[in-house]
């Protein structure tokens, strides 16, 4: 299959050419092409969107531990507001943080180096979908600031809460939400489409298929989902918007719409998209594990087919989201089986990464430390979603907080340890320098365990009854117990504590971007493309114009018998090896 | 530690079941899949001078470690579904015979109910209305039939395991029947605005004879 370079001269304009000049500010931070740039904005734009994400969680989690207290750093949280943090911090974490970091960041710096790329494919519209993210960010913190403040309808936004000023109260913040969920929706379908397209057409000669790193198909994968699915929820956010401000009645039933209607427009993109964000942080893993175990990735084409067959199978379940919401309730039983169908590729995936590890030569390293604290995380995460499935056990489960224990052991694991794992890795790529080793063990065990302190006790509060988003539990007598509410402050304590440990990250990240000490161009003796770059980080263009890389194997050759270094890196032909 | 809530109605026990059902099953992989994970992160631990083993994962009696598991999850989760689909049928789609129907009526941020009264019959002069505050019978089938004025909410009565948005244009039945006469949380389920954190109702299931005498008082004088 041809795999020429053919893109080169394509973009030749847009770089002008000279591989050798040190960008301008200008180039560098405003007008950027160079996919690794375009990557670190995306990166700590995401990370500094998070900031705001764990801001409202720590809102709302002292509301719930200490209702009605004086919360420090803000004073007293109302109802009104306590609604808009939980909304927004859904919608953050979702779309800010998880989709920007995990696809766009990574995608965006990884795609180009692992194929043997020197750029995306179409490095200008790599640029636009960034400043459409940044915009839509904009917006949507603006929003917490017009007047009556952010929109508080759930991150879900069901109409007619939303549709409607009169029962929302915050008309403006509705439509800011709207329009910001909508533009940034824009920005990861362009992002998405060159993903996609220069994983097809720009991978280095003699790169077949089943080559390719699992992260670049994983991203690939993400991104065709995300383009499949985003569309009917795009078209479902103009018709909410025109309920909302020209007096359509797409979704209010006073005026014939249906409701029903945005459930399923929404959850259609709802449900794809936890898999969007899924798939590339089990491609991490993918690509982590066999690095710290000097082990092939056990069973490459088994791990594609689990992930192909996951995202298949993530288009038919969307209605087990709305099992009780008034949907004919035959139709809940195909989504049983359709749900719990999606058990069988999910658990073989996590089978097959727990087998990468067998025969191996396991060093614990922090990425390694992240890369499994990912997978055993997730179990718990995936292993509740069965509850939450059967439709028979969730008209109880559904809106508890058994369900939101459930997510977050989904999500966490997905946005952060993930994106820990990831960042860790590949900072030395990334910065040209490593990473303090001790800190960053300090900050897996404190995330970690205080993580699991959250989230654990809101299973069994769930299971008690404690329904989500309520603003005050001293309102509901059968909820109001002292063992429900020493359950909420152990979980709001966690949560101070994981927050404490993030300063660590920051500290590490900052400390280790100025004074780490210089990494090697291949620190961790890895296999991909990526690691073969002669400067570090790699300058504009990643290699040479003259000597741009070759492929000779797949991407997990470590410990191969015979040869004396434990790992062959794909571009090492094989009379030299 | 009270943190499991009493089953109070007659299909509570079928979804407690249902629960443990999947507890076990989830339960078994969970703990089985976690005994492999550290069991291999421990024995195949860096020792120096050791080198990993090359496999593919595709040798018949390496994949079989895959392969059989997958099989197995298979089989439960036909159990899965099997399980889901007969409560969820029982609960949802098979109602029985109503011996008594309230209308409850959903708004921002209150509920309100309409009881049949003496006679029987909904939308009759004797009917008894109220805010936030339901009446029932232990041991009689009720219908629910549910309304919204404004935005979606959502009925539910944690002690009967009974949970059903709430849709303005719709009027959607749920039925239970209570088993424990006592006082109980009837929660909204669905964000429903500012007020969704306080809008909160009890429910009385009460025995035969207080039930009537209930009816007797709460009448309206005609």
């Amino acid at each position: 299959m041809s795999v020429a370079h053919d893109h080169d001269h394509g973009h030749d304009d847009a770089h002008g050419g000279h591989h050798h000049h040190e960008p301008t500010f200008m180039e560098r931070y405003i007008i950027p092409t160079d996919h690794k740039y375009i990557a670190q904005q995306y990166l700590w734009t995401g990370m500094f969107m998070a900031l705001f994400g764990g801001f409202y969680a720590y809102l709302f989690r002292m509301q719930m531990a200490f209702p009605d207290m004086w919360i420090p750093f803000f004073g007293r949280l109302s109802a009104m507001e306590y609604n808009a943090a939980i909304t927004q911090h859904g919608s953050v974490m979702i779309f800010w943080v998880a989709m920007p970091v995990l696809i766009a960041a990574f995608g965006n710096f990884l795609i180009p180096l692992m194929i043997g790329a020197d750029d995306m494919v179409f490095p200008r519209l790599n640029r636009l979908s960034y400043q459409l993210f940044l915009l839509s960010a904009i917006i949507l913190i603006a929003s917490w600031f017009v007047p009556n403040g952010a929109f508080g309808g759930a991150w879900t936004a069901y109409p007619p809460l939303s549709g409607d000023g009169n029962y929302s109260l915050t008309p403006m913040g509705s439509s800011m939400w709207l329009v910001a969920v909508a533009v940034e929706f824009a920005a990861f379908l362009v992002g998405g489409i060159n993903f996609i397209v220069t994983a097809m057409n720009a991978r280095a000669p003699g790169m077949r298929w089943n080559d390719v790193p699992m992260i670049v198909w994983m991203i690939c994968i993400a991104s065709l989902l995300f383009m499949a699915s985003v569309g009917p929820l795009i078209a479902g956010a103009v018709m909410l918007f025109f309920d909302q401000n020209l007096g359509t009645n797409f979704f209010d039933p006073r005026r014939g719409g249906d409701p029903i209607l945005w459930q399923h427009l929404f959850w259609f993109f709802g449900h794809p998209e936890v898999y969007v964000v899924l798939l590339p942080a089990t491609g991490m893993v993918a690509e982590i594990v066999p690095v710290f175990a000097r082990k092939k990735l056990f069973a490459y084409d088994s791990v594609l087919y689990t992930a192909i067959g996951t995202g298949v199978l993530s288009f038919f379940v969307w209605a087990h989201h709305q099992f009780v919401a008034g949907i004919d309730p035959r139709m809940a039983n195909v989504f049983t089986i359709t749900t719990v169908l999606i058990s069988i590729p999910i658990a073989e995936m996590i089978f097959l990464y727990i087998a990468t590890l067998y025969g191996g030569s396991i060093r614990f390293t922090t990425p390694m430390l992240w890369a499994l604290g990912v997978v055993f995380s997730f179990l718990i995460g995936g292993v509740t979603g069965i509850y939450r499935g059967a439709s028979g056990a969730d008209m109880y489960f559904h809106d508890t907080y058994f369900v939101v224990a459930h997510f977050h052991f989904t999500f966490f694991p997905i946005a952060f340890i993930g994106t820990f794992a990831g960042f860790t890795y590949w900072f030395p790529k990334m910065f040209g320098r490593m990473m303090n080793d001790t800190l960053g063990k300090v900050h897996f065990w404190g995330t970690m365990i205080s993580f699991h302190g959250i989230f654990l006790p809101l299973f069994a509060t769930g299971l008690g009854g404690d329904h989500r988003r309520i603003y005050n539990y001293n309102h509901f007598a059968d909820l109001a117990t002292p063992d429900l509410q020493m359950l909420r402050i152990i979980s709001t304590v966690s949560l101070l504590i994981l927050i404490a440990f993030q300063f660590v990250f920051i500290y590490n990240t900052f400390k280790s971007l100025f004074w780490g000490p210089i990494a090697g161009t291949n620190p961790w003796k890895a296999t991909t493309l990526e690691w073969t770059t002669p400067e570090n980080p790699p300058s504009h263009g990643n290699w040479p114009p003259n000597a741009m890389p070759s492929v000779y194997r797949g991407a997990y050759e470590y410990s191969v018998p015979g040869r004396d270094e434990d790992y062959w890196p794909q571009n090492v032909p094989n009379k030299a090896g | 530690m009270q943190l499991y809530l009493l089953p109070g109605s007659t299909y509570a026990g079928d979804i407690d079941s249902l629960v443990l059902l999947i507890t076990g099953i989830v339960g078994f992989w969970y703990v089985v899949t976690n005994l492999m994970f550290f069991y291999l992160l421990w024995r195949y631990r860096a020792v120096e001078g050791q080198k990993a083993l090359y496999v593919t994962g595709h040798e018949p009696d390496l994949h079989r470690w895959i392969a059989w598991p997958h099989y197995l999850i298979i089989a439960c989760d036909v159990v899965l579904i099997v399980g889901a689909v007969r409560v969820w049928y029982h609960i949802k789609q098979n109602l029985p015979e109503a011996g008594e129907t309230v209308r409850v009526v959903g708004q921002q941020w209150a509920w309100s109910f309409q009881h049949p009264g003496k006679d029987g019959l909904l939308d009759t002069p004797d009917d008894i209305k109220t805010v936030d505050e339901m009446h029932v019978q232990v041991g009689q089938v009720v219908h629910a039939k549910l309304e919204s004025r404004d935005v979606l909410h959502s009925f539910s009565v944690p002690v009967f395991r009974l949970k059903q948005d709430v849709i303005p244009g719709r009027v959607i039945t749920a039925w239970f029947e209570a088993t424990v006469p006592g006082v109980y949380d009837i929660q909204c389920a669905e964000m429903c605005g500012i007020g969704h954190g306080i809008m909160a109702a009890r429910i009385h299931v009460e025995t035969p004879e207080e039930h009537q005498a209930w009816i007797a008082q709460a009448s309206p004088q005609i």
